[in-house]
């Protein structure tokens, strides 16, 4: 189809900025690639063209896993197209100083062995534009201190796939409360027999159905942090 | 020479297979963290006692401990080299209780997924998928188990790896994948889409279907779908003994003994030959189940309306099978590329 002769420097930056959001749809990572470079040399800021072109194409990609359009395969291949795309951004974004979208530290918790479900957050996440340092499984609470301490994250994040190892994200929280880190951080949990309710036991502020979900959350959450900080 | 299961299979109408491996061996005391494979050597009569139950309870299938037990699973414990002792001892553990059943009861070694992603989104190949399984299978067959049973599959790639490792190792072998996201599994695969992988294999399974997911109504759902596509193959039916409850600090599935009993008959009568449970599914769950197979009468294929009325609501509205006119769509400018 005609389609194919698009030349994408040929067009306007709106059309280029709704075509981009297409090629992340379909995973198309040197479109990405190009889109970000024609966008930086008509002098967009690294920001907004993470912003308003990759971060915003992520966020249809979100919706529509969320909805059972598409599915963890087009998912990650749209993510791999983003950090592509990122790839290119981030020494520009770090240059001109611009705002972070965040940084997470992700593991699945002691007695846990499963990383499936927290392998695709934290390859969401970065697709996303954030930062991941993924502890792997089977994390005591000393090891996710650590990492806290280490990587100064926004962002703490749980998964557990099994009923006997979910219990251990109340000591992880449990903990961050006795030494008054509790509110340093935003905890997020998810996991397979996870539900809203467990999380809002443990002391956790969201649980995360999905790994779409943990993207939208994590956002919706540093948002509002920036919020208070403003504020 | 004909194998275990397909003798079974040609002889009975339906065969009942096992229940939890994970929730009844934490039960037993299984340290989470612990790799379970690692018992089949340190506690092995804690697997005896495992698979002892299973057979007690009617079983005339289980499943060997060792789900996990591929190298790139035990790497995580730093066991990669203990793949061929831990499901090589995983089947003679099997064997030895199957032999003195009384009846036959068949060994089933049991391969789960790898946990990684394949190419291009991940790492893993097909070439190294079909190395890490074939030596797990050849170690379950050295132990004496009759077939492999792969299980617990999202992505077509890795199920397929699996199947062309059981036939490097010359092993009959059956194969269930896991549908939890809207009717599908992770990686998108409907149940039509799996009824046509299977039959394209160049050593298609004996038996194939669906296990875990999301409690018995979905699970049904599944495997009507694969009947639906008028497959000859033997269906396998494993699913939860319902959906994870945390009540008082405490978690347990919400499945009785009489709803799986109710699941085990409509999965008879949807035609499935081979019906057991998965995570949460014990000792008592499957004694009921044997006894309504064993007494209640046949009845006829159950509807979506029915299975909803004895088992319990859906997860999803669509499963991603036949009219799928009325699903969500998006507006796209056009494709590319």
């Amino acid at each position: 189809m005609a389609d194919d002769d698009i030349n994408l420097s040929e067009l306007s930056d709106d059309e280029l900025v709704l075509q981009m959001h297409d090629d992340l749809y379909d995973g198309l990572k040197e479109e990405i690639e190009e889109g970000v470079n024609i966008l930086i040399s008509r002098g967009w800021t690294p920001y907004d063209t993470l912003t308003k072109a990759l971060v915003a194409g992520m966020t249809i990609v979100g919706a529509d896993f969320r909805d059972g359009i598409l599915f963890v395969p087009e998912v990650l291949l749209a993510a791999n197209a983003m950090k592509a795309g990122m790839f290119i951004l981030k020494p520009l974004l770090i240059e001109t100083g611009a705002p972070r979208m965040g940084k997470m530290v992700i593991g699945t918790v002691k007695g846990d062995i499963h990383d499936i479900g927290k392998n695709l957050v934290g390859m969401m996440m970065e697709g996303a534009g954030f930062e991941v340092k993924d502890l792997g499984i089977n994390n005591s609470v000393e090891k996710y201190l650590a990492a806290l301490e280490e990587e100064q994250p926004d962002i703490l994040g749980m998964s557990a796939l099994l009923t006997t190892t979910m219990p251990y994200m109340k000591v992880v929280i449990d903990t961050l409360k006795e030494k008054g880190m509790r509110q340093d951080y935003i905890v997020l949990v998810g996991g397979a027999p996870l539900n809203e309710e467990f999380s809002k036991a443990i002391g956790a502020d969201a649980y995360c159905r999905d790994a779409a979900v943990a993207v939208e959350t994590a956002k919706a959450y540093i948002a509002r942090k920036h919020n208070q900080l403003a504020g | 020479m004909i194998d275990a299961l397909s003798r079974l299979l040609a002889s009975r109408d339906w065969l009942m297979a096992d229940g939890a491996t994970g929730t009844n061996l934490f039960n037993m005391g299984l340290e989470s963290g612990e790799p379970p494979e690692f018992w089949n050597t340190d506690k092995p009569d804690n697997i005896r006692k495992l698979y002892g139950s299973a057979v007690a309870a009617g079983s005339d299938i289980f499943l060997t401990n060792t789900f996990g037990g591929n190298a790139a699973r035990l790497k995580l414990h730093a066991a990669q080299g203990r793949v061929r002792e831990l499901n090589r001892v995983g089947a003679e553990l099997g064997r030895e209780i199957a032999d003195k059943a009384g009846r036959s009861v068949v060994v089933a070694g049991s391969v789960g997924p790898t946990g990684e992603i394949f190419e291009p989104m991940g790492t893993m190949t097909h070439a190294v998928a079909v190395e890490i399984f074939q030596e797990q299978a050849e170690a379950l067959k050295e132990g004496g188990a009759d077939v492999l049973w792969v299980e617990t599959m999202s992505a077509p790639e890795e199920y397929r790896a699996a199947a062309e490792a059981a036939l490097r190792a010359g092993m009959p072998w059956c194969g269930t994948m896991s549908f939890d996201t809207a009717g599908r599994t992770m990686m998108g695969v409907t149940s039509a889409a799996m009824a046509e992988m299977v039959e394209k294999l160049p050593n298609p399974p004996i038996a194939f279907g669906a296990n875990c997911g999301v409690g018995a109504s979905d699970l049904m759902r599944t495997v009507l779908g694969f009947a639906a596509t008028g497959t000859e193959r033997p269906l396998i039916a494993k699913g939860n003994a319902g959906i994870p409850k945390y009540h008082d600090g405490h978690i347990h599935y919400d499945g009785t003994p009489e709803l799986m009993a109710e699941y085990a008959v409509l999965a008879r009568d949807a035609g499935i030959r081979i019906i057991g449970g998965c995570c949460g599914t014990m000792p008592d769950h499957l004694r009921a189940m044997r006894d309504a197979l064993e007494t209640r009468p046949k009845g006829d294929r159950p509807t979506l309306e029915a299975i909803n009325a004895a088992l319990g609501g859906f997860s999803s509205a669509s499963d991603g099978t036949g009219d799928t006119s009325g699903d969500p769509k998006r507006e796209r400018r056009g494709r590319r590329g």
